[in-house]
């Protein structure tokens, strides 16, 4: 992507901030909804061919559950909110108090739409976070909800990119749940912005892209 | 874009809107296969185009490396999987949301267009899936999360 040798040191920093201030919004919508202790680990920019971004996320074949939004309006992009199966369960247990929630046989359809209304919420949290930063209007699509191989779904994330070159600019922010250290980074949240907009945020935030 | 001879396998994970091409040729033991992302070559935007990621280039490719691997052009036959729809959108869902239904078509339309008979294929649904290849066997492994293991 022609984009890329052009990207110094602020620039990564500037998109480590968009990560750091939308999921930092979202943790914390998180952790009222739960009413428990959500961290945040330090945002991540990964640039990365496609396969890389793969291994990056723990090989495609991983089985997550993900709320992917499609973002258009001034500077495009996906979204995806991407939980370990395990965690998915164990929010949904807190959120519908149905404690026998499991993907394993037949989940629930309510449990399925709490996940999705989770996702809706921190999606929007996140986005409202990078809005009002940016001065940029993100318009996201209704969420959908899947739980699947990551790399499949993730390849929704990679189509535009694709059309322009190989390589993916990959915005991460970790969740962890504090009480559960054992599995220790259970959430994720993934920008992928759409190769046009890299130039219309930095511009937003008053930097050139040279 | 990768070519084996038997035993090797050749494989592919985490098929969603991608489809997965295997050209080969059954008695000489060689396959290869394809991981297609996007239907046209039209769509790209770069200027140094990646072959192996259109349908309308990948094939021709493929086929080209397939026989210089020993595989006989009259002998070649293909097995497809992949292109799914992760995820169902609501009305107005724009042709890049549709893309695993084109690629389907793009590819249908390449093999066909060097006649290569597409001997068995799983493809659409809305299910991710990870593929491997069997070149002495010809047999195509296709695993999905809630349907489990099948062979074509």
């Amino acid at each position: 992507m022609e984009h890329i040798n052009k990207l110094s040191g602020t620039h990564i920093d500037i998109l480590k901030e968009i990560g750091n201030i939308g999921a930092g919004n979202a943790a914390t919508a998180l952790s009222k909804l739960l009413n428990k202790k959500i961290e945040m680990a330090v945002p991540y920019v990964q640039i990365a061919t496609f396969d890389e971004v793969m291994e990056l996320i723990g090989g495609a074949e991983q089985v997550v559950a993900c709320v992917y939004l499609r973002i258009e309006g001034d500077a495009p992009g996906n979204m995806f909110f991407v939980l370990s199966l395990a965690q998915a369960e164990r929010f949904i247990r807190q959120m519908t108090g149905d404690e026998t929630f499991t993907f394993d046989s037949h989940p629930s359809e309510l449990g399925q739409s709490a996940l999705q209304e989770l996702g809706n919420i921190l999606a929007g949290s996140y986005l409202s976070a990078l809005a009002d930063f940016t001065n940029l209007a993100f318009y996201p699509s209704v969420p959908m909800l899947t739980v699947d191989m990551i790399g499949a779904i993730l390849q929704y994330g990679l189509l535009e990119l694709s059309r322009v070159g190989d390589y993916a600019i990959l915005i991460d922010t970790a969740l962890y749940d504090e009480r559960r250290p054992e599995d220790s980074v259970n959430g994720h949240f993934f920008l992928l912005p759409d190769p046009d907009s890299f130039a219309s945020i930095f511009r937003a935030l008053g930097v050139d892209l040279l | 874009m990768k070519v084996v001879h038997a035993p090797n396998l050749i494989r592919t994970s985490g098929l969603g809107s991608c489809v997965g091409v295997v050209i080969f040729d059954q008695w000489k033991e060689v396959a290869g296969l394809a991981h297609v992302m996007l239907p046209d070559s039209s769509l790209s935007r770069s200027e140094t185009m990646n072959v192996a990621k259109y349908a309308d280039t990948a094939i021709e490719a493929l086929i080209e490396l397939v026989v210089q691997a020993g595989g006989r052009k009259g002998m070649l036959k293909a097995k497809m999987a992949g292109g799914a729809q992760m995820f169902s959108f609501p009305s107005k869902s724009t042709d890049m949301m549709r893309i695993g239904a084109r690629n389907v078509e793009a590819v249908r339309l390449q093999l066909n267009r060097f006649h290569i008979p597409i001997v068995a294929e799983d493809v659409g649904g809305n299910s991710g899936r990870t593929i491997e290849f069997n070149p002495k066997t010809a047999i195509l492994s296709i695993r999905t999360v809630n349907q489990g293991m099948k062979e074509i």
